[in-house]
C-alpha cells in the first residue's frame, strides 16, 4: 500500500524546465514514478525527459487528464504562486521542495490548502520515496543509488531533516529491514505534514507495521504524537530519535525549525514527552536498528 | 529570525497608525541633552540591543533635565551589556502609566496560522497567567484569507469586558498590529507593555519584532544586515560569509563563529556540516570526543563546487584551529564530488597543514573520495574521505587520531594574493566569478582531459584549445556551474593552464588584518 505515493499516482512537476526540476524529473521516471506532465508558464510545448511541458496546471489538467500530486522545484519566491494554481485547479497533494520560502506565504498556502481539501509536503524537503514503487521529490539523488539505498518492508519513516531521512532509511535497509514509505517532512517551523499527520496515514496503511521519527529541537511536532500515542490513535510501535542535544537553546543550526520557541520544543521535554507515551527512544542515529530490533521482537513483528 | 531593534519597531508601529511615544534615536550625549530639551518633558533612555530585560541590565534610566540626561547617556553609551556594545540610545517621553497590558501575534506552526494575544494583566509570566486567571488572557487564531479587522478584535475584547473608547483604541490597535506583523513578514510582533495612560490613551511603550529570515528580501528599508537570529553583532568573518549566501542562490550556505579568536590548546576546529539534522548528528560526534567548534557551518541543498569552496575558504580563515571536520547525514541525495572538489581547491590554494577528515557520504561518494585521495598529495596536511558506512563517531575518532600523530598543528592563516591572469589568457565570466584558461600552455598539452572532465559541455576544443561550447552569455547565466573539474583535471596533467577565479568581498582584507594582529 505505502503512504502518499506510489507506482500509480500521476504526477506533475511545476518548474520542470528549471535546473532542478529538470534533473529530478529524471530521477523520478527513472525510479519508476508516473511523471505525466510539467508546467512552465511560457515554455509549453517543450519536452523534457519525454514529458509534455504545458503553460499552466489547468492546461496540463485538461491535456494528460487527472492530476494526483504535483512537486514544486521553483524558486522560493514563487512557490507561492505555483502552490495556489495547482490548489485551484484542483490538484489534491502537494509537495513543496524549495527551501526558504517565506513562512506569511505558507500560511496563505495553508489557507488554501485548507479550504480546498488539499494536504502539502514541506516546504524545504527532499520529499516522498515508497521504495520500490515511486518517489516524489528528490530523495536518494539517482535511480540507481536510491534502488541500492531503500528496500521495500514494513517500516515507516518520517523525519524533520532530509539527509537523516535518506540516513535512518539506509541504515535500516543495511540492516536487513525495508520501508514502506520514507517522508521528509521538511525543515521549516511551519509544514503542511508535520509528523502527527504522516504517522497518522502510517497507523492507516495495513503495509506499515511500525515507525521511526527522526525530530528536531523546536516545533510542537513530536509532543503531539507523543499525545496521540496516549490517546490511543497510534497503536504501532514508534522508535524515536530527537536531534539538537548540543544545541544551545535559541541558536539556530540551519533549519529554521530546529529552534526552542518560548520553553516548548527543547531535547528534553521531547524525549521525556516521547517516552512516558511509550515510544522508544534511540539516543544516536547509529543505534537506530537495534531499538527497531528489539522493538520488533517485543511486538512480534519478524 | 532577524530581530528589529525597539525603535525600528516602533517605527513600523507608528507607520501603522499605533500611538508610540514622542522620542529620538541618539548615538552622543549631547544629542541625548538635546532630545530631551526638544521633548520638554522628563524622559526615559533606553538603551537598543537585541535583548529582552534591559530593566534589569541597568540599561534603562529615567532622567528629569537635558543635564541628568547627558550624564545617563554618557554611563550608557559605549557600555558592553552581555554580548552587545552599547551604541545607541532611544530617548522618550516618559508616560504616565495607568495600567499595562500586553499584544502580540506569534505564528502556531501547528494551526499554521497567526495568533493574536492579548493580556489584560501585562506580558510578565504570561504562561501562569494563563493558568491562574484563563480570562484575563485572550488567544485567537486568525484567517490570513479574512484577516482581523477591528470588529473582530472589538468582539473579542468586549467579552473581556473593556467598554466604550478604551475598547475602540485597543481593537484598533490590536488589528493594526495584525496588520503589521503581516506586512513585514514578521515572525512574532509583540507590544509589551501596551499601556494605558492616566489620559486614557493607548501606547505601546515597548515593542518586540522579529521579521522572517526567508522574507528579509522584501524588506530592504529595514536594513537588516544578516537575516538570522543573533544574541550578539554579527561577527566580520560572518558578514563576509553572508555575502556569499546572498549572492549565490544554489544551495544553501550557513556560517556562525562560536568564538572569534580560537585558542589552539582548547582543541577547536573548523567545522563544514551538510544539512540540519546531519550537521547537528556530527557535532555531536566530534563535541563528545573532546574537540570544541570554532564555527558551524552548513553547506547543503546540492551546493556548487565553487560554493563549497567559498565556505572552506572562510573557515580555514580562522587561526587556531588544529583540524577541519565535514559531515552530513552520510547518506546525502546531493551531487558530493562538487563538495570534493570545493574543498581540495581551498585546501591547495591554502596549503593547509592541519588533518582535515571528510565524510562525504551519499550520492557519487566513490568519486568524491576518489577526488580527496587523488589531489591529498597536493596538500601538506593529511586528508582522509570517507562515506556512508563510515560513522561520524569513527570519522571524529579518526580526526583525533590523526591530530595526535600530526604533533598538534595549529593553523595558520595565508594571506590572499591577488590572482594576475597571464598575458593574453582566454577568459569567460561565470555566475560568481571567472574562468582564465592559458592558451599557451594548451599546445604542447597531450593530455587534454579538460574538455572531458566538463560533463556539462561548456568547453570544447578549437585548434587545440579549450574555448566555450556556449556562448558568453549563458555561461555567465548558470550554464557553467562552477564545478571546477576542468580546472582540476589541467592540474593533474601538470599544465596549470586553468583558473576558475572564485571572489570572496572582504576576506584578503580580513585575512590581512588576522595575520597582523598575530
Amino acid at each position: 500500500m505505502a503512504i502518499l505515493i506510489d507506482e500509480k499516482t500521476r504526477v506533475l512537476v511545476q518548474g520542470i524546465t528549471g535546473r532542478e526540476g529538470r534533473a529530478r524529473t529524471k530521477l523520478m521516471k527513472g525510479y519508476g514514478t508516473m511523471v505525466v506532465a510539467g508546467v512552465t508558464p511560457g515554455k509549453g510545448g517543450q519536452e523534457v525527459e519525454g514529458v509534455p511541458v504545458f503553460d499552466s496546471v489547468y492546461e496540463a489538467m485538461e491535456k494528460v487528464g487527472p492530476i494526483d500530486a504535483s512537486a514544486v522545484f521553483v524558486p522560493a519566491p514563487l512557490v507561492k504562486a505555483a502552490a495556489l494554481e495547482a490548489i485551484d485547479a484542483g490538484v489534491k497533494l502537494l509537495l513543496l521542495v524549495p527551501d526558504r520560502v517565506p513562512i506569511h506565504d505558507v500560511l496563505e498556502i495553508a489557507a488554501h490548502a485548507e479550504r480546498k481539501g488539499t494536504k502539502f509536503i514541506g516546504p524545504n524537503t527532499l520529499g516522498v520515496l515508497s521504495p520500490g514503487r515511486a518517489v516524489l521529490g528528490m530523495i536518494g539523488g539517482r535511480p540507481e543509488t536510491a534502488r541500492q539505498w531503500f528496500r521495500q518492508g514494513d517500516i515507516g519513516v518520517s523525519s524533520r531533516s532530509g539527509g537523516i531521512t535518506s540516513a535512518i532509511s539506509y541504515y535500516l535497509s543495511r540492516a536487513g529491514f525495508g520501508l514502506s514509505t520514507i517522508v521528509h517532512v521538511g525543515g521549516d517551523a511551519v509544514v503542511g505534514l508535520p509528523h502527527p499527520e504522516v504517522m497518522k496515514l502510517f497507523e492507516q496503511d495495513p503495509q506499515t507495521k511500525m515507525m521511526v521519527m527522526f525530530g528536531e529541537i523546536g516545533t510542537t511536532q513530536e509532543e503531539r504524537v507523543a499525545d496521540m500515542m496516549e490517546r490511543g490513535e497510534i497503536t504501532k510501535p514508534v522508535v524515536a530519535f530527537i536531534g539538537g542535544k548540543a544545541a544551545k537553546e535559541g541558536t539556530r543550526f540551519s533549519h529554521a525549525g530546529a529552534i526552542v520557541e518560548g520553553g516548548r520544543g527543547s531535547y528534553a521535554s521531547k524525549v521525556e514527552r516521547l517516552k512516558k507515551a511509550g515510544a522508544y527512544i534511540a539516543e544516536a542515529l547509529m543505534d537506530i536498528p537495534r531499538v527497531v530490533t528489539e522493538v520488533r521482537r517485543k511486538h512480534g513483528l519478524d | 529570525m532577524a530581530r528589529l531593534f525597539e525603535y525600528q519597531g516602533k517605527q513600523i508601529l507608528q507607520e501603522a497608525g499605533i500611538k508610540v511615544p514622542r522620542g529620538k534615536v541618539v548615538e552622543t550625549p549631547e544629542q541625548a541633552a538635546r532630545a530631551v530639551e526638544d521633548l520638554g518633558t522628563e524622559a526615559v533612555l533606553k538603551i537598543q540591543v537585541w535583548l529582552k530585560g534591559r530593566a534589569q541590565l541597568g540599561g534603562i534610566r529615567f532622567v528629569k533635565t537635558p543635564q541628568e540626561a547627558k550624564k545617563a547617556a554618557a554611563e550608557l553609551l559605549g557600555t558592553r551589556v552581555k554580548n552587545f556594545v552599547v551604541e545607541k540610545l532611544l530617548v522618550e517621553e516618559k508616560l504616565k502609566i495607568e495600567r499595562e497590558l500586553f499584544a502580540g501575534v506569534i505564528i502556531d506552526d501547528y494551526e499554521k496560522k497567526p495568533l493574536v494575544v492579548f493580556s489584560s494583566m501585562g506580558g510578565t509570566g504570561i504562561e501562569e497567567i494563563a493558568r491562574e486567571h484563563p480570562d484575563a488572557i485572550l488567544t485567537h487564531h486568525v484567517d490570513v484569507l479574512e484577516g482581523f479587522p477591528e470588529y473582530k478584535a472589538r468582539g473579542l475584547l468586549s467579552r473581556m469586558g473593556f467598554k466604550g473608547k478604551l475598547l475602540v483604541k485597543l481593537s484598533s490597535t490590536l488589528s493594526k498590529l495584525y496588520q503589521a506583523f503581516r506586512k513585514y513578514d514578521a515572525r512574532s510582533a509583540e507590544i509589551n507593555p501596551l499601556v494605558i495612560t492616566e489620559e486614557g490613551e493607548v501606547y505601546a511603550a515597548d515593542t518586540h519584532i522579529a521579521i522572517d529570515d526567508y522574507a528579509v528580501y522584501r524588506h530592504p528599508e529595514l536594513g537588516i544586515e544578516i537575516a538570522r537570529e543573533f544574541d550578539r553583532p554579527p561577527t566580520e568573518l560572518e558578514k563576509i560569509a553572508y555575502k556569499v549566501e546572498e549572492n549565490d542562490y544554489r544551495g544553501t550556505f550557513y556560517f556562525f563563529q562560536m568564538v572569534e579568536k580560537p585558542v589552539p590548546d582548547e582543541n577547536y576546529i573548523g567545522f563544514h556540516g551538510a544539512g540540519g539534522g546531519g550537521s547537528m548528528m556530527s557535532m555531536d560526534a566530534v563535541l563528545n570526543r573532546g574537540f570544541k567548534i570554532a564555527n558551524f557551518t552548513d553547506t547543503s541543498g546540492n551546493p556548487p563546487a565553487s560554493k563549497v569552496y567559498r565556505a572552506a575558504k572562510i573557515i580555514l580563515s580562522q587561526p587556531g584551529i588544529i583540524g577541519y571536520f565535514a559531515s552530513g547525514s552520510g547518506v546525502a541525495s546531493q551531487e558530493q564530488f562538487n563538495s570534493a572538489r570545493g574543498l581540495v581547491k581551498a585546501f591547495m590554494e591554502d596549503e593547509i597543514e592541519i588533518p582535515a577528515v571528510l565524510r562525504l557520504g551519499g550520492n557519487y561518494e566513490e568519486k568524491a573520495i576518489e577526488i580527496l585521495e587523488t589531489f591529498s598529495r597536493f596538500i601538506p596536511g593529511k586528508i582522509e574521505g570517507y562515506g556512508r558506512d563510515d560513522s561520524p563517531e569513527f570519522c571524529a575518532e579518526r580526526l583525533k587520531e590523526l591530530v595526535e600523530k600530526g604533533g598538534r598543528k595549529v593553523h595558520r592563516v595565508k594571506p590572499i594574493k591577488e590572482y594576475t591572469p597571464p598575458p593574453g589568457a582566454y577568459s569567460f565570466k561565470t555566475l560568481t566569478g571567472r574562468v582564465y584558461i592559458d592558451h599557451s600552455l594548451c599546445a604542447r598539452c597531450q593530455a587534454r582531459d579538460c574538455v572531458e572532465a566538463c560533463t556539462y559541455g561548456v568547453l570544447k576544443f578549437e585548434d587545440g584549445k579549450p574555448v566555450l561550447a556556449i556562448s558568453e552569455e549563458e555561461a555567465a547565466r548558470g550554464k557553467c556551474t562552477e564545478c571546477l573539474a576542468c580546472e582540476l583535471a589541467c592540474f593533474l596533467d601538470g599544465k596549470k593552464a586553468i583558473h576558475i577565479e572564485l571572489p570572496i568581498p572582504g576576506l584578503a582584507e580580513y585575512r590581512e588584518k588576522i595575520t597582523k594582529e598575530g
